[in-house]
């Protein structure tokens, strides 16, 4: 099949960026999306242009780099696909498709489709974690976890930090991926000394980054590609505001760790 | 050169424990003086920094991608194991010992090994305490699974997403220091060289992959966590940003890397399915415990596989291993794999794949287990093929996965140049010529975790660290180095581009230096790679600048690096005159058609020496010697 796309090139971040339009001929259903732009970009490459940037690593869905916009939708809008899990088999001769990078303040555009996510990273080390020193541990049975806790832990802790949630919100809101992290450590027995402490810092810095507040639309949810949901953010509210009462402010500016 | 494997001597079980009291410290308030490089932020990159910051180290990171989450580590499904005996199955240190040197057959270093297997316990307990969600039994213990051919459950992991679980741990312990100040991070950087001073290991040249600004970055030591070199091969379970050029910069400024020619070719990954195809993706082992492999008894039997009644499959795997079945190692079972397609028995439109058929577990187990067990590696097989396994057995065929070999360390985790350290997949310890399923997660961590914090302050304490400027002639002499690389790649101005040559080199190496090789083949392979590499240099197409975000450029760097690293391979696999592990010379099998070792004549670590551009690396050998684990012949039978 022939695909016809439209693709947001910007040279670099000063860069006004434009819509450009390529023809994709010889598509093959079994080729994966990002096989399909390998395949324009080894054209280009011989014609003399200048390649699509993109980001992209493992392939298989779970590291997390690769997403864009796929007419408007993040990672092309397939439930729980990421945009190098979405084989060709789901469009047909003669789509015309329109390619962005992630729209956000806080993701500026690097080159093209690939944009700066360095905000999540800040937000865990302002408090995504467990302190816990290398060899400090006891022992793995020693404290048991209701299944069902570790399930849910296990649900929330899927995320893979690709930010399709904060595209695909109308806010470019931050509160799915800022969710899934508390909720993840929420759930653990482990997780509840720092609990307070973590729910502050982490929508601390959030708010910092510049990424807007949360108004219940739910297109997070819809454009996760591990489905994680909604109610994370609903523990995560909780757990901010039941920090708010009980957190003492000393502890809070004396940061974490 | 001299390669001291500083192993200590004794009896085994007491070796870790005596080495570390004989360790020097570095005193708390010394440790903030003390400036400490890595390279790699993946489960041993990752766990090596954290731990390091933690300690009061100054820790500059580095990794190429945009975060140090995604490391590829985060890949892995099957899950990590440790000796826990939680089941009371009959699990120790010392059998995770003896499976992991058996399971190597015979080419690894036993004190590593013993280590590997008793820090293998902490790491679960570390892993539990950072909230990796471990799946769980109802009443609240570790849930625990065999795999990969063990005959004990050791295996912990969090769905099928267990590396990806290990990895945020890891990397929520190393975002934590940052937030601290210990860490320096820097993504979306790469290193393109090593700075040795006086002999010894003291800093590294990086690009940034956004602006292709070359800076120089000092350290009193240099830990690479790089990851392995599985991508030379082109396709392979790798991520595709995964390279061997750090370990092979490493090596050309005098580091020894040891036995390349272990790869790994893992047996269940979807199968290849077209020219455009660019990365194979695996499906977790843990698959095989309840997964029944076969192919048609006859050769060329087109019929779709529910219209092939039972007595005319073949269960090879059963048929050939009838105590360990579907569960034989993994070179084993990928051998085995390649062997009935070679028959013509392969299945699928190529006819390069063997059917993985859960219609017995779904009738044992229901499902709903199966779901639980495999629900998201079933999705992804949706995903990809467009085919439900519950409906149609799923079709795997095997595919580069992990390479055992990497730069030679001692026991220390050191190189041969001094003050460079390697950890986990980049270096060559503990998988001996194959590694079992479920243990690249344990030694990453143990690496990063448990061994390089010790190891690391004997250096630093017993070594005077002077500081440099970046005037001194080895830095500027390194900088200049990845200049004349960059020009050379940019200058070429040629018709080809870097992936198709990439490609090209893959196909050389997964015909002549893959699952099975022969000398004949591998002197031809060796022959069209220099050639290759010849064209490459003299016809590559990079477009664009260094100074800006320039993809084809990284790439075209990796590449060049592979090439050379391609021609070392083979020569390794030529001059092992022997079957071991997953290195199977077609010379030399036994009757049974199963790999034939030559312990009096190749029971040795191949550490090959750079001797410059011009001149072949020469080997060096480091003598393998088992006081505990007696070689004898792999048996699965």
């Amino acid at each position: 099949m022939k695909l016809i796309l439209h693709v947001w090139r910007q040279k670099n971040a000063q860069d006004r960026g434009r819509m450009v339009r390529y023809e994709v001929p010889g598509v093959n259903e079994h080729m994966s999306f990002l096989e399909m732009l390998d395949v324009l970009n080894q054209g280009l490459i011989e014609k003399g242009e200048d390649p699509i940037a993109f980001d992209h690593d493992c392939r298989e869905g779970i590291c997390g780099m690769c997403g864009f916009m796929i007419d408007g939708k993040a990672h092309g809008g397939f439930k729980g696909t990421t945009v190098c899990q979405l084989h060709m088999r789901h469009f047909k001769d003669g789509d015309e498709l329109y390619l962005e990078p992630w729209r956000a303040a806080a993701f500026p555009v690097v080159k093209d489709l690939v944009v700066d996510r360095s905000a999540f990273d800040r937000i865990i080390a302002a408090g995504g974690f467990i302190s816990v020193p290398t060899g400090s541990a006891p022992d793995g049975n020693a404290i048991p976890v209701r299944k069902q806790d570790a399930d849910l832990a296990m649900d929330a802790a899927a995320c893979i930090g690709c930010g399709a949630c904060v595209a695909a919100c109308p806010n470019a809101a931050a509160a799915l991926f800022v969710g899934a992290k508390i909720s993840h450590l929420a759930h653990l027995p482990q997780g509840q000394a720092e609990r307070n402490r973590r729910a502050l810092s982490m929508v601390r810095q959030m708010n910092r980054e510049g990424f807007a507040n949360c108004t219940n639309i739910g297109e997070c949810e819809a454009a996760c590609p591990k489905q994680i949901k909604l109610e994370v953010i609903a523990q995560s509210n909780a757990d901010y505001i039941r920090a708010a009462f009980r957190e003492r402010p000393e502890t809070v500016v004396s940061g974490v760790g | 050169m001299e390669m001291v494997s500083n192993a200590p001597t004794g009896p085994i079980e007491k070796s870790w424990e005596t080495h570390k009291f004989g360790l020097k410290l570095v005193s708390p308030a010394n440790k903030r003086k003390h400036n400490i490089i890595v390279v790699g932020t993946g489960l041993a990159g990752g766990s090596a920094a954290a731990s390091l910051g933690e300690l009061g180290y100054n820790v500059d990171c580095f990794c190429f991608q945009d975060s140090p989450r995604r490391a590829h580590s985060i890949a892995a499904q099957g899950g990590i194991n440790a000796a826990k005996n939680y089941h009371n199955d009959g699990d120790s240190v010392y059998r995770l010992f003896y499976d992991t040197v058996k399971g190597g057959d015979f080419r690894s270093r036993e004190a590593n090994v013993y280590r590997l297997a008793q820090v293998s316990v902490n790491i679960i307990d570390q892993c539990v305490a950072q909230g990796v969600p471990f799946a769980r039994e109802y009443g609240g213990l570790l849930d625990n699974r065999s795999f990969g051919g063990a005959q004990v459950s050791r295996t912990f992991y969090a769905r099928g997403q267990t590396g990806q679980q290990l990895l945020l741990g890891a990397y929520q312990a190393l975002e934590r220091q940052v937030g601290l100040g210990t860490v320096k991070m820097y993504p979306r950087t790469e290193m393109l060289d090593l700075i040795v001073i006086d002999g010894r290991a003291r800093g590294i040249v990086t690009r940034s992959l956004c602006d292709g600004k070359l800076s120089v970055h000092f350290g009193d030591a240099v830990v690479l966590a790089t990851g392995g070199y599985g991508n030379v091969f082109y396709l392979s379970t790798n991520a595709k940003g995964s390279n061997a050029t750090a370990i092979w910069r490493a090596y050309k400024r005098g580091a020894l890397f040891a036995n390349p020619c272990y790869t790994q070719i893992h047996p269940t990954c979807i199968p290849h399915s077209g020219d455009y195809q660019s990365k194979l993706t695996l499906m977790s082992e843990s698959l095989r415990n309840d997964g029944r492999i076969w192919v048609p008894k006859k050769a060329g039997d087109k019929r779709p596989p529910a219209s092939i009644p039972e007595h005319e499959r073949d269960y090879y795997l059963e048929r050939r291993y009838p105590s360990f079945g579907n569960l034989v190692p993994r070179d084993i079972a990928s051998r085995a794999a390649k062997a009935v397609c070679d028959e013509g028995r392969g299945v699928g439109e190529t006819g390069l794949g063997v059917y993985l058929d859960f219609s017995d577990a779904l009738k044992r187990l229901g499902r709903h287990k199966l779901d639980e067990r495999y629900g998201n590696l079933f999705e992804m097989y949706e995903r990809i093929t467009g085919e439900n396994p519950y409906e149609v057995p799923m079709r795997i065929f095997p595919a580069t996965h992990y390479t055992m070999g990497g730069l030679w360390v001692d026991y220390n985790l050191m190189s041969t140049v001094p003050g460079l350290f390697v950890l986990g997949e980049a270096n060559f310890s503990d998988h001996g010529a194959n590694r079992l399923g479920a243990s690249a997660l344990m030694q990453g961590l143990a690496d990063g975790y448990f061994i390089i914090p010790y190891t690391i302050g004997n250096y630093l304490a017993s070594t005077k660290h002077e500081k440099y400027s970046e005037d001194v002639p080895a830095a500027k002499e390194a900088v200049a180095n990845v200049n004349i690389i960059t020009k050379k790649l940019l200058n070429a101005n040629g018709k080809r581009t870097v992936d198709s040559y990439h490609r090209e080199l893959g196909k050389i190496l997964w015909e002549y230096c893959g699952m099975s090789r022969n000398a004949a083949g591998l002197k031809k392979a060796a022959g069209m790679i220099a050639e290759l590499r010849e064209d490459f240099w003299r016809n590559v197409r990079v477009l664009g600048s260094n100074e800006e975000f320039n993809q084809s450029l990284e790439k075209a760097g990796r590449v060049a690096d592979f090439f050379e690293l391609g021609e070392l391979m083979c020569a390794d696999a030529l001059h092992r005159n022997e079957s071991c592990g997953a290195h199977f010379r077609e010379e030399y099998q036994t009757p049974e058609g199963e790999a034939l070792r030559d312990d009096a004549n190749y029971s040795y670590v191949a550490a090959w020496e750079s001797q410059g551009a011009r001149r072949p690396a020469s080997l060096n050998k480091e003598p393998l010697v088992f006081h505990y684990v007696k070689p004898s012949q792999r048996s699965y039978k």
